[in-house]
């Protein structure tokens, strides 16, 4: 069951607009962020608030990258594989986030901490290869960088800071 | 290198966004302030028209003649979509320039949203730019509070309500009547028109729609005539400046405002700052993932909509893909169509069928398992990607045309030596599955 306080700031949003389904994905995001990822009970409580049947919410969940249905890791790692990245050093990144955390792609790592993932053009060519992490852009990786940004994140998740679903800094230059 | 003027990246900084102020203080907001109050709305479509905009989003549609689509006695409420979505591989542009300055887009759309009397604006973008839908979301306030959005723009009657979709991430949403369908809350597949967006769009109403690079051009035209938009382009067909994104094995890679007609030489060498050591130029898409290989003959061509489609090619949207002679462009053409067998949204038979096909067949010519009639087998294949719903699948034979065109040697060598000859390793090579769609 979603929290009330949650389930009240949807229902206010879903008040303020003329055609609820124009919410789709931002309230799937949101109880996405709550549960970790779109179980079906997850996504029936979306569709209900919404107003659109299960499976009529299910073709938008199954359809975009990133929401997700099925349980992800705390860190959802997407690996940057279009052809700025593949000519730039994709393969060897990929495999060394593969070995590194001992998952193939679309795994997540036993202690539920990293999910592994491969995604289109992340529009970060200028700094390739790159990957998301909670859709934040790490660029211009090699093995070094790569440690360090798991050890950071492993560091925060063992000091019990909650990691946010979506890891946007306050954004200076793109 | 030249300096060439700065139109749309005149306030772009290394370290952060332009505030309103920086805005106002080149001469921003004056277009919008003139047109609300002594403009009239053919006026301002007429100046888009005649200063020769075309669309930046990749297809160069005439903008001026887009905006003239939404008839005078159109029904209301009318709607204006902002696309920055900018999921084209390689294109990055969108992403820069509304880190740069903001407002430049937001007084793009209120004018525009203004002269076709849209009451509101939708920026559709995606998860990936996240920073840059929270920017947005800021300045639009802001913009709101200095009184250029909102109810009663500027003193007139004229209102506009300007707001950001955050898409959840998929390539096809970037076609415009996917695009439409994501917004509504609806499976993103496209619609074959008609009806136009423009006569029915979102909800059934009238939509205009465009990219942010096109909108961000608005102001500018406006405020300095459509003359003035036309002498910043070096060709004589080309008009305006662009922002073009050069990728790959250059010195620099990164986004550029240059006037439409420069040389790609001179972008590589001179903005980029020429390739990797120990690299040499082979090829570039010129504009995306969409638009095929441009070989080594035509690394002097001038960079204008007409002179990439006088070579065969496309402008795109300029985002510029340097490879080197040591890419092997099978290769890259095989992770170009995993790239749209992933992203195609299955709902016509030539594109969910023709691009796993034409994908597992340039993965067994890269494997060293091409047989000769495989060369035959794409062309055809790439015959039937034309018969497809909308413009992706053509999009995607655009790479494959151009290798088998231009790089037919190379496929050929790969069957003929039963082996990718950029591979350092001797003998057979795995045959790439097609990757499952994880998760998702």
């Amino acid at each position: 069951m979603l929290p009330k306080d949650l389930k009240d700031r949807l229902e206010a949003e879903i008040m303020h607009v003329e055609h609820p389904r124009e919410l789709a994905v931002d309230v799937m995001f949101a109880i996405q962020d709550h549960y970790g990822y779109l179980s079906d009970e997850a996504l029936a409580e979306a569709a209900a608030l919404l107003g659109m049947t299960p499976l009529e919410l299910d073709e938008l969940a199954t359809f975009y990258t990133f929401t997700f249905r099925e349980p992800v890791g705390k860190y959802v790692i997407h690996v940057c594989d279009s052809v700025v990245c593949w000519m730039n050093g994709y393969e060897s990144v990929r495999d060394y986030l593969s070995r590194t955390l001992g998952v193939g792609l679309g795994e997540t790592t036993a202690d539920g901490l990293f999910t592994l993932l491969p995604v289109c053009c992340i529009g970060y060519c200028d700094r390739s290869p790159a990957m998301l992490v909670n859709r934040r852009v790490y660029g211009e990786l090699t093995p070094e960088k790569i440690d360090g940004i798991l050890e950071k994140l492993r560091g925060d998740a063992a000091s019990g800071a909650v990691p946010p679903r979506v890891q946007a800094i306050d954004g200076k230059t793109g | 290198m030249a300096n060439y003027p700065q139109v749309l990246f005149q306030n772009r900084r290394p370290d952060r966004i332009a505030t309103l102020e920086e805005y106002r203080a080149g001469g921003g907001y004056q277009a919008l302030a003139e047109v609300v109050t002594r403009r009239s709305r053919r006026e301002v479509q007429e100046i888009v028209l005649d200063a020769a905009l075309l669309g930046r989003g990749g297809a160069a549609f005439p903008a001026g003649r887009k905006m003239m689509t939404i008839a005078a006695d159109a029904p209301f409420p009318r709607y204006l979509v902002c696309n920055a979505d900018e999921m084209e591989p390689g294109t990055f542009k969108d992403r820069v320039l509304i880190h740069a300055d903001p407002h430049m887009l937001i007084e793009g759309i209120a004018i525009t949203a203004w002269a076709v009397r849209a009451e509101k604006a939708v920026i559709f973008i995606r998860p990936e730019y996240e920073n840059a839908a929270r920017i947005l979301e800021r300045e639009i306030r802001i913009a709101a509070a200095a009184g250029y959005l909102g109810r009663g723009i500027l003193g007139s009657d004229y209102g506009l309500e300007v707001v950001v979709h955050r898409s959840a991430g998929r390539y096809i949403c970037g076609e415009v009547t996917a695009q439409l369908n994501a917004l509504m809350g609806r499976r993103p597949n496209p619609k074959q028109p008609p009806p136009y967006a423009t006569e029915k769009g979102l909800w059934d109403r009238p939509t205009l729609a465009h990219n942010v690079e096109t909108l961000a051009c608005v102001p500018h035209i406006v405020r300095n005539g459509a003359e003035w938009f036309k002498r910043l382009a070096l060709t004589p067909t080309g008009a305006g400046t662009k922002i073009f994104g050069i990728s790959g094995k250059v010195r620099r890679p990164g986004c550029y405002e240059l006037p439409i007609g420069i040389r790609l030489s001179e972008i590589v060498e001179e903005c980029a700052g020429g390739m990797l050591d120990g690299s040499e130029f082979k090829a570039c898409l010129p504009g995306g993932a969409s638009t095929g290989f441009l070989p080594r003959q035509h690394y002097h061509i001038e960079m204008d909509f007409d002179a990439l489609k006088k070579a065969g090619n496309r402008l795109g949207t300029g985002a510029i893909m340097v490879f080197d002679h040591k890419t092997c462009l099978v290769a890259a053409t095989l992770n170009l169509m995993e790239f749209f067998a992933r992203e195609s949204c299955g709902w016509c038979t030539p594109c969910r069928e023709g691009l796993p096909y034409i994908h597992d067949l340039l993965a067994r010519i890269e494997a060293g398992e091409g047989e000769p009639e495989f060369i035959p087998m794409l062309e055809e294949m790439k015959v039937h990607l034309f018969r497809s719903y909308c413009a992706f699948a053509p999009g995607a034979a655009a790479p494959l045309e151009s290798l088998l065109a231009h790089f037919r040697e190379e496929v050929q060598e790969h069957i003929r030596e039963k082996r990718c000859p950029f591979r350092k390793e001797p003998g057979l090579g795995v045959v790439a599955p097609l990757q499952p769609r994880y998760i998702g």
